[in-house]
């Protein structure tokens, strides 16, 4: 919204400081200022000049060669404009003068010089208009600064909109003035109003609200006998610098009470539209607007309707048929309160947003409905004297909101801002902001005013804001809290995923990458790679991406290929959520998961589905101190390979699942490649019971090394589970099982592990180890492994 | 006897000059000292002399001398050996391009550790919450109503089940309040979701890091506190921080906090679109409603809460100016962050 300090100081006077930096203020108490814009800084030297003479050019059929009286000298000026008139006073720019970004000197057109420039509106840059020269009405001395004449001189503010989402009363320039008045500790001018009581014996007109939930106040007044088209330039100069577009005088006087205080109004042509009703229909309808676009109505929009015949989409916009224009001489003004979310949600179905729309939508105050009117008829006699109020002003205040009043004591905004804030600048900050204020010693009670009171302040917390607001956070001395020393811990799924990551990064050199929570359909598609049906999003910026991913790989897996030629050789991880379908109550099973995927070009995929292996070994070890058991499983997913997917396993529990890509991923990847990954759900990983470390005293006497080797199925033995059949049969004898070959000839594989046994007592024979080892070959022949002779 | 012996010495000169190498000089040794040597059988000649003490003195002598001279040999023989080595040693060079590469950690990883570090620093907790949660979470706990535009759904990604994705880390709070009760401080980083097309700037998929502190007469002088000393630590300086009013439904009063432009150093530049400040966290004192649909207490306790935008602060920290390198998964781009 655009601010002009003229208007402001219409309501505040402001003589004598410094205008920017009381705006930079503003941003400090009030709401964000994004940019201020100084008018008419670059005019200068144009004065209030006089046609006395026009001639044609004799070699240009536009140009005209002009005398023209500046007040204390006659200069020959050439000129293109179509409007010149001999006796017309327009701006003459004299030499020396600034237009923009033109500094005036004599020039010469065609032959001839001009010493000067009659200029456009645009031109002074107060409007859009540059068909022709602007003609000056008022009775003022030639050679009168046009600056003096017209306020072209402004400081335009624009302040953030969003920053105003809480505060009707801002969308105005009397409301913003009341904040100048606040903030710089001067007195708020009340506008210029007619009473209105006077047309009280006057007939009324026929108002009828009939959906009452949906309208707190309707009041309207007739007034006929308007004969002026165009608004006074100074009105039309404000409008403009506001971002609006003069239309034609009713339409502008109503826009410029809004502007002013806040109140959209809307003008019907009264010889169209002579009474009133409120209301919604029961079933859809079409409606042209007075854009000209037909608009679907449905039952839940508001609509202002005479005789039944709708005329305007309340708070909205009007219709087409009804609204003023060049002829409409007599007028029914609308000056109304509806309901703001009602607004809000027939602006967002009919995608029409209007500066009233946006204002209803904030939640306006209905008493505004009656100053606004009363204003409007100040400005319109003042501007056209034969205008006559030919009706009573006729309310409909069909809802109120309630008053509010707000108790507290100085303890309570001692301990809220931790400063202390004198009783003296509590009482005077809020009663320069509106609020009736009782005080007596310590206790405060306030009643907050009407304009404040539809939504914005309610409860006694929302005073603090005023009080501190006006004082200045930038004023506040600012303390530590006092507050007791207490242990403080990261949730242990956080900080069991950072030290995965650290993991990673360090040990496995692996690169961390984010992606998105939802699936890529169309990648895995690439991949080959069916993305498996899921919860969804109802409104994805594309199909693609409405389906919540169940797993982290299949993005990694799209990474993995977009990367390839990144280098030869590298991993890349993500932890994030996961939707695992629905819970019973209905909501999202959501998971944590860790992703991890390696990718050589130069390594066996064995090598690589090892070193991924590696990854969930360590995670286990480091972390949980307990080693992981991978069990062959069915794939999950159709990206795994059918061959090579084990579950991952720690206490019986599955944590994850380790495997290689499937050929198909692998073909759609790169010809020559490996891929291998591992999936840990880190939530089960988190509850899983971390290993105690227990301190082991070393055997002071020598190991016994012990080689035994068997056949066996490789594919199908369990090292870990080996491990554990021998420390069961051998006690604490044994130190430690190693892995030493592996050797396949004939389609079969001997297998030759390392059995250490120490004592703490003595040193141990082989002799008295038969036992044990025998013991381990006659436990591993069950498991399916065969001592070799 | 003594003849003999001057013999010998005259040889054992000859052969030394002539053992250059180990080898030679342990052949010497052993030809001398060995159990069947020179020395050996002086000493068992000393059976046929008269004057034993004697003869026995000067094997001793021609014994010690012997020894002597093959261990100063050596000695002159090992460092010849280490000085060859030395001659002969290539020069390697430490500038070869390294083969192996590092590790890298997401750069809002990094920007999180940093924050979170200094927040556990003053004795907040680290929390963790879900990224999919229902319109109560997200909306009604934090008194944001119906019919608030954020919850249109331009802004809110919805699910088929009713749910939806979080649209900021203030989710968090109504969960966070009833697991702690008060006093209570904690900050909890997550991943937020907005509707809305990407580019440079605009995300739809960000991180925030959410802050709270509720405790008996918690105040905006605490709150003003907490974030610039949290500020100051993460950007490595003096920060100066601004607050201006700031409207969110579940603080009151509400601010945004602004912090003085690094860039221009307040002069104004095209970062700070000229003010010389640059948004950054909004934040304030907690709603009396949203404390109490979070069970807390609010004549006894107050509170104050903050959401900083994590993906934001990485972009001004690292200097990464297009916001999609984050979720890009390049890793030409990603590979840069190396460590904490």
């Amino acid at each position: 919204m655009f601010l002009s300090m003229n208007w402001i100081g219409d309501f505040v006077d402001l003589s004598g400081l410094d205008r920017k930096s009381l705006i930079r203020n503003f941003t400090l108490s009030t709401a964000e200022v994004e940019d201020i814009i100084e008018k008419g800084s670059d005019i200068s030297g144009i004065v209030v000049a006089k046609i006395l003479s026009v001639e044609n050019h004799p070699e240009s059929k536009k140009l005209h060669l002009l005398k023209v009286d500046k007040g204390d000298e006659v200069v020959d000026i050439v000129c293109g404009a179509p409007n010149v008139r001999e006796g017309m006073k327009v701006a003459l720019a004299t030499v020396g003068g600034r237009v923009g970004e033109i500094t005036i000197a004599p020039r010469t057109l065609a032959g001839y010089t001009s010493y000067g420039m009659c200029c456009s509106e645009a031109e002074l840059g107060i409007s859009e208009d540059h068909s022709g020269l602007i003609e000056i009405f008022e009775d003022v001395p030639l050679g009168t600064d046009i600056k003096s004449v017209y306020d072209i001189d402004d400081i335009i503010f624009e302040v953030d909109n969003k920053s105003l989402t809480n505060r009707p009363d801002l969308w105005s320039h009397y409301g913003i003035a009341r904040e100048f008045a606040t903030i710089t500790g001067r007195e708020l001018r009340s506008p210029e109003l007619v009473e209105l009581s006077k047309f009280d014996t006057l007939p009324p007109v026929q108002v009828d609200v009939k959906a009452t939930e949906l309208c707190y106040r309707y009041s309207a007044i007739k007034v006929e006998n308007v004969t002026r088209k165009i608004s006074p330039v100074n009105m039309r100069i404000r409008l403009y610098y506001c971002g609006s577009r003069a239309i034609n005088f009713l339409a502008d006087l109503t826009n410029y009470v809004m502007m002013e205080l806040g109140q959209p109004m809307h003008a019907f042509d009264n010889a169209k539209v002579d009474k009133i009703e409120v209301q919604t229909f029961e079933s859809g309808l079409k409606f042209q607007t007075l854009d000209g676009t037909v608009r679907n109505i449905d039952e839940n929009m508001l609509m202002i309707t005479s005789g039944d015949e709708p005329v305007a989409i309340a708070g909205v916009m009007g219709g087409e048929a009804s609204k003023i224009d060049d002829n409409t001489s007599s007028l029914l003004l609308e000056s109304a309160t509806f309901d703001g979310v009602s607004v809000r949600k027939t602006t967002t179905r009919l995608g029409l947003r209007t500066d009233a729309s946006q204002r209803y939508e904030k939640m306006l105050d209905p008493e505004l409905c009656k100053t606004a009117t009363a204003r409007l008829l100040a400005i319109l006699c003042e501007c056209d004297a034969g205008a006559k109020v030919i009706s009573s002003y006729t309310d409909v205040y069909a809802k109120r909101y309630p008053t509010i009043t707000l108790e507290f004591d100085k303890r309570y905004v001692d301990r809220y801002t931790g400063i202390d804030i004198s009783t003296d600048r509590i009482v005077k900050t809020l009663t320069s902001l509106g609020f009736a204020v009782e005080n007596e010693g310590d206790s405060f009670k306030v009643v907050v005013p009407s304009w404040r009171a539809t939504k914005d302040v309610t409860i006694k917390a929302d005073i603090i804001e005023e009080i501190t607001r006006i004082y200045g956070y930038d004023n506040f001395d600012v303390f530590t809290a006092e507050s007791p020393l207490l242990p403080v811990r990261k949730e242990v799924l956080k900080s069991e995923e950072d030290r995965m990551k650290d993991l990673l990064v360090k040990s496995f050199r692996m690169h961390e990458v984010h992606s998105y929570i939802w699936s890529d359909i169309q990648k895995n598609r690439e991949l080959g790679i069916n993305t498996p049906e899921n919860v969804r999003i109802i409104n994805a910026q594309t199909p693609d991406h409405a389906i919540i991913r169940v797993s982290m790989i299949p993005t990694l897996l799209s990474f993995v290929k977009e990367n390839k030629t990144y280098n030869d050789n590298f991993g890349i991880f993500e932890i994030g959520h996961t939707v695992c379908g629905l819970k019973a109550d209905g909501t999202c099973d959501e998971r944590n998961k860790l992703g991890a995927v390696l990718f050589s070009k130069t390594e066996s995929e064995e090598a690589l589905f090892l070193k991924a292996r590696d990854v969930a070994l360590e995670l286990c070890e480091d972390i949980l101190h307990k080693s992981p058991d991978f069990v062959s499983a069915e794939p999950d997913f159709d990206f795994e390979h059918p061959v090579n997917s084990f579950d991952i396993t720690v206490d019986g529990e599955k944590i994850g699942y380790l495997a290689v890509a499937h050929p198909t991923v692998l073909e759609n990847i790169d010809k020559k490649c490996a891929v291998a990954f591992v999936e840990i759900y880190t939530e089960k990983f988190a509850k899983t019971a971390v290993g105690a470390l227990k301190y082991k005293e070393p055997s002071k006497f020598p190991a016994i090394d012990i080689d035994l080797t068997f056949t066996a199925d490789i594919g199908s033995v369990s090292f870990s589970a080996l491990e554990r059949v021998a420390e069961e049969v051998s006690g604490d004898m044994l130190a430690g099982v190693s892995f030493k070959d592996i050797y396949t000839a004939d389609g079969v594989s001997a297998l030759t592990l390392r059995f250490s046994f120490v004592s703490k007592e003595r040193t141990l024979t082989k002799q008295e180890l038969v036992p044990t080892t025998d013991a381990i070959i006659s436990r591993f022949r069950e498991l399916g492994l065969e001592m070799k002779m | 006897m003594k003849q003999r012996i001057e013999e010998l010495k005259k040889s054992f000169g000859e052969a030394l000059a002539l053992s250059t190498d180990s080898a030679s000089l342990e052949n010497l040794r052993v030809e001398y000292l060995g159990k069947k040597g020179h020395v050996a059988s002086l000493m068992q000649g000393l059976r046929d002399v008269s004057d034993k003490r004697e003869a026995g003195q000067l094997i001793n002598a021609f014994k010690n001398e012997v020894e002597g001279k093959i261990s100063e040999a050596s000695e002159a023989l090992q460092a010849a050996i280490i000085a060859a080595k030395v001659r002969s040693a290539r020069k390697y060079n430490p500038t070869l391009k390294p083969e192996r590469e590092l590790g890298s950690y997401h750069p809002i990883t990094l920007a999180t550790r940093e924050v979170e570090e200094v927040f556990v620093s003053m004795g907040f907790a680290i929390e963790n919450y879900d990224e999919i949660v229902d319109d109560y979470k997200c909306f009604e706990a934090l008194n944001i109503p119906k019919h608030h535009p954020a919850r249109d759904m331009q802004d809110t990604y919805y699910l088929d089940n009713g749910q939806l994705l979080k649209t900021h880390t203030s989710a968090a709070q109504n969960y966070i309040m009833k697991k702690y009760g008060a006093p209570l401080r904690a900050i909890f980083p997550g991943r937020c979701f907005r509707n809305e097309s990407t580019d440079a700037c605009h995300e739809n998929t960000f991180f925030q890091m959410e802050g709270m502190m509720i405790d008996e007469d918690i105040s905006i002088s605490n709150l003003i506190y907490f974030m610039k000393t949290m500020l100051s630590e993460v950007f490595h300086r003096d920060v100066k921080v601004r607050l201006r009013p700031g409207f969110f439904p579940f603080v009151e009063p509400g601010f945004e906090l602004d912090i003085n432009c690094e860039i221009c150093g307040g002069a104004g530049c095209p970062s700070c679109k000229n003010s010389g400040w640059l948004e950054l966290c909004p934040c304030g004192m907690i709603h009396p409603n949203v404390l109490k649909e979070g069970g807390i207490d609010t004549e006894k306790y107050s509170g104050f809460a903050f959401g900083l935008g994590l993906t934001r602060l990485a972009m001004m920290k690292y200097g990464v100016k297009d916001i999609r390198d984050f979720n890009s998964g390049s890793l030409k781009a990603l590979s840069q962050f190396k460590s904490i």
